[in-house]
């Protein structure tokens, strides 16, 4: 019945859409999973990649269209009734207890039970010894978790998968956190599976690991399917305009823009390397330089894991114990220890997470932009309320921050307006460096607009900002030069007149030949 | 209609603690003719003063979000150093040497020793990252150990008449340890509320991460906050000796409960980030009537305790259903 042309279909979903509040996540998508095959799934961040995996795995339901098994409507509720129909998926986040042993973790929910209704271990260990010895990873079925390898681990939930007989097995980004060695490993195993008929749906940015084991492949953008087919018809430059369309090359002039620039560098980072906490010798940012102007945007691009959060952490006075490298403010060189000593410095920092390391969620409006300068509200030791109102308004108004007053609790704000609260709280503490990361991270479209001609206003103002983002549109709308950076290194470094879309996207893919 | 309802529940609601107490003083009065007299009032203040000084240092290492299960041990070993050193000084016997203690040399030194002992569970939260609960367990055992061995296990007793101001006196007609008392909430309401250690606090009980990002040097903020908890304690360990004229080894037994209690049921939360002085001086109240109402009704000590817990519960249930309605 099987031909090597046209294998079997196993999975199906048909014109699947899904749009949250604010988003079209997925619109109309199309996406067959073939029998025994690899089936790449790649597109940017925010491309509906996810969306289409929480469907396909009964986390949430589509709005509309079908999932076919087998030629067959189904319908998940729940991730459970999808794993029981043999489908599997193994987040990037691995979902084990580090507590528990290995066996215990396979079998979690549904151990073996003897007649006494005592966990039947001898069992459990016998079956998952065997489903381990099948995957060729000779990891005791006692040991801990916690004291396995991440490669290992991944190993663990792929037997876990296989416990449930699955046939589809979903990974997400499987080759992020994992050694070259390991990779290798991962990819034999894919193939064995891929042997034994079990359909791979593999989800990654990394464009040169398809060459190696894709069969077909998938390109999402903006929550549509813009491409699908055979991997071999594909190159990947052909991939990489898929991802990112042509949409945006018209953005790159639209403004010039004017710029204070004294033409030496107000900040300059050189050799900042920080090592992983948890596994010596490798590299979360590895020898990445770089400088900023006064009035100077400088972006910095990566996709998922590239080290952008790390490299801004660094610079901010975090992570001390694991970096190296040299800092020099204004010329001079400055050694910065803490996030105090950061802000002292002129240094401030907008973290990716606002509602856990932005703000704190407590506190009202005027607590939170003063926090980082409260000593300016103090007289005589003690805290001086109108002199704190009259400092927190003057920024409220200026970058036009709507709420219904000063005593608000912060957590009762809009995402836009809970973004420019920490803008205030840096700009009360009077930076020379603004440092940025997903300053629009989940903030609608209007307000995404507000928070940019913000950012070019300080700017225009004198302000050096780096802006780390894995939202290209942002970057080339914004910055004046952009630094590329993947796997922790800096692969690229374009002025805003030569940045091209495309150029940036190959180097965050990491690839040697374009750049 | 609707809204005037949820309004009405939402003030009642904030001003639980004041309402629950104005509701047993109402029905204290009426069931006991001494209640509501000027001597009993004073009574009741003098009796929660100790627990006061407890409950504000408690107060503060809450809002940061940890807990100090030491406050009491640390109240014993305090008081009976400062009566050990100010009736037996230190001799050396090698040297031939015996260092006596003034009364406010005692007192200082007594102030020292609960201080360093929370700036030891500081060091031990923020240098060796161990769970405030698990540090000042372990200090709690320390301390209980350190009195023992200090007093030999028998009560260190006639201290003088200067010393015995501190718990007995009475100064235009109010009791001491009530000036003190008050003293230190006046301190300490301004502290939370006027400075910019105050607002740290409750900023790194709202969010570490947040509080770190923000510039705070988190780990001196909570070595202080501990520090502080130590040192109030040692007041508290200072009033209860004086008072007795004599410092028991056994001083404070189960008062890191009662503390806690109080900051609880004067709506601070234990995860930190919210609360306030004044709610736990009404904790304080209501534990302190609740203790004295049920003695004037010769309710047996046994049915208090049952009660006080039910109080605990209740309290943190309102609490709880508050914040859902907001």
């Amino acid at each position: 019945m099987s031909t090597v042309d046209t294998p079997r279909t196993i999975l199906e979903a048909q014109a699947v859409s899904k749009s949250f509040p604010g988003v079209q996540a997925l619109d109309n998508v199309d996406f067959r999973i073939y029998e025994g095959q690899l089936n790449a799934l790649v597109g940017e961040n925010g491309a509906g990649k996810s969306t289409l995996m929480n469907i396909l795995s009964g986390v949430f339901p589509p709005d509309s269209g079908r999932i076919l098994l087998r030629g067959n409507e189904v319908v998940f509720n729940r991730p459970k009734e999808a794993q029981e129909a043999g489908i599997s998926v193994i987040f990037q986040e691995l979902n084990l207890l580090p507590n528990l042993s290995v066996a215990e973790n396979i079998f979690l929910g549904r151990e073996p039970l003897t007649r006494l209704g005592l966990i039947d271990y001898a069992q459990m260990e016998e079956r998952s010894r065997s489903l381990l010895e099948r995957l060729k990873c000779p990891v005791n079925p006692r040991s801990l978790v916690s004291n396995l390898r991440i490669g290992q681990q991944q190993i663990v939930e792929i037997a876990k998968a296989l416990s449930f007989d699955s046939k589809v097995i979903i990974m997400d980004e499987p080759t992020s956190a994992i050694s070259e060695s390991e990779t290798s490993v991962l990819f034999d195993l894919i193939d064995s599976l891929k042997r034994e008929g079990v359909a791979i749906v593999y989800i990654t940015h990394k464009l040169e690991e398809l060459e190696r084991i894709g069969d077909w492949l998938t390109v999402l953008r903006d929550g549509c399917r813009v491409g699908s087919g055979r991997q071999t018809n594909y190159d990947r430059d052909s991939i990489v305009k898929m991802m990112i369309g042509r949409k945006m090359n018209q953005d790159l002039s639209a403004e010039s823009k004017h710029r204070i620039i004294t033409g030496e560098g107000l900040f300059k980072a050189e050799n900042i390397s920080v090592e992983q906490v948890n596994r010596p010798g490798h590299y979360l940012v590895e020898n990445v330089s770089l400088s900023v102007d006064r009035g100077e945007v400088l972006g910095i691009f990566g996709l998922v894991g590239a080290g952008r959060t790390a490299l801004l952490e660094t610079l901010f006075g975090l992570r001390n114990e694991s970096s190296r490298g040299d800092t020099f403010l204004e010329g001079r060189r400055v050694n910065i220890n803490s996030p105090g000593e950061a802000i002292r410095a002129g240094i401030a920092f907008a973290p990716e997470d606002r509602k856990e390391e932005g703000l704190i969620l407590k506190m009202t409006v005027a607590e939170n932009t003063s926090l980082a300068s409260l000593k300016k509200s103090e007289r005589f030791f003690l805290l001086d309320s109108s002199l704190e109102r009259d400092q927190v308004q003057g920024f409220i108004d200026r970058l036009r921050i709507r709420t219904p007053s000063l005593s608000t609790p912060v957590l009762n704000l809009s995402g836009g307006n809970q973004q420019k609260v920490i803008l205030a709280k840096w700009l009360a503490t009077s930076p020379k460096l603004l440092m940025l990361d997903e300053p629009t991270r989940g903030i609608d479209v209007g307000a995404k607009q507000e928070i940019y001609s913000l950012i070019e206003e300080l700017t225009r103002a004198g302000l050096a900002v780096l802006l780390a983002s894995s939202e290209l549109p942002e970057i080339m709308r914004l910055s004046d030069r952009i630094i590329v950076m993947a796997e922790g290194r800096k692969t690229a470094e374009f002025s805003r007149e030569d940045a091209d879309t495309e150029s940036i996207m190959k180097a965050a893919l990491h690839f040697q030949a374009a750049v | 209609m609707i809204d005037g309802q949820v309004r009405l529940k939402q003030e009642l609601i904030r001003f639980q603690s004041i309402i629950a107490l104005l509701l047993m003083v109402v029905a204290m009065s009426f069931l006991s003719d001494n209640f509501l007299t000027t001597a009993n009032g004073w009574n009741i203040l003098r009796q929660i003063s100790v627990n006061l000084c407890l409950s504000i240092g408690m107060t503060l290492v809450i809002l940061t979000g940890g807990i100090d299960l030491s406050v009491g041990a640390v109240l014993a070993i305090s008081g009976a150093f400062a009566a050990g050193l100010l009736k037996n000084g230190i001799a050396f016997s090698e040297a031939d040497l015996l260092i006596q203690f003034s009364v406010s040399g005692a007192i200082l030194a007594g102030l020292l020793m609960g201080l360093f002992l929370g700036w030891f569970n500081g060091l031990m939260i923020t240098r060796f990252r161990i769970p405030p609960f698990v540090a000042t367990l372990g200090m709690f055992s320390i301390a209980r150990g350190l009195t023992m061995l200090w007093t030999k296990g028998f009560p260190i007793t006639g201290l003088g008449e200067t010393f015995a101001i501190i718990g007995t006196g009475n100064y235009l007609g109010i009791p001491m340890p009530v000036w003190i008392s008050a003293a230190l909430v006046t301190v300490f309401v301004v502290v939370t509320r006027k400075t910019r250690f105050g607002r740290y606090v409750y900023a790194l009980g709202g969010s570490e991460r947040a509080s770190l990002l923000s510039g705070l040097n988190v780990d001196r903020i909570k070595v202080a906050v501990y520090t502080i908890c130590g040192g109030l304690s040692a007041v508290g360990g200072l009033i209860v000796t004086s008072r007795l004229d004599s410092a028991q080894p056994n001083a404070g037994l189960g008062y890191e409960l009662d503390s806690i209690a109080a900051v609880v049921i004067g709506g601070t939360s234990l995860s930190g980030g919210r609360g306030s002085i004044l709610g736990t001086l009404l904790g304080c109240l209501i534990i302190g009537v609740l203790n004295n109402g049920l003695i004037l009704l010769d309710v047996s000590p046994f049915w208090q305790q049952v009660v006080k817990g039910l109080v605990i519960l209740t309290a943190v249930a309102i609490d709880k259903m508050s914040k859902k309605l907001q």
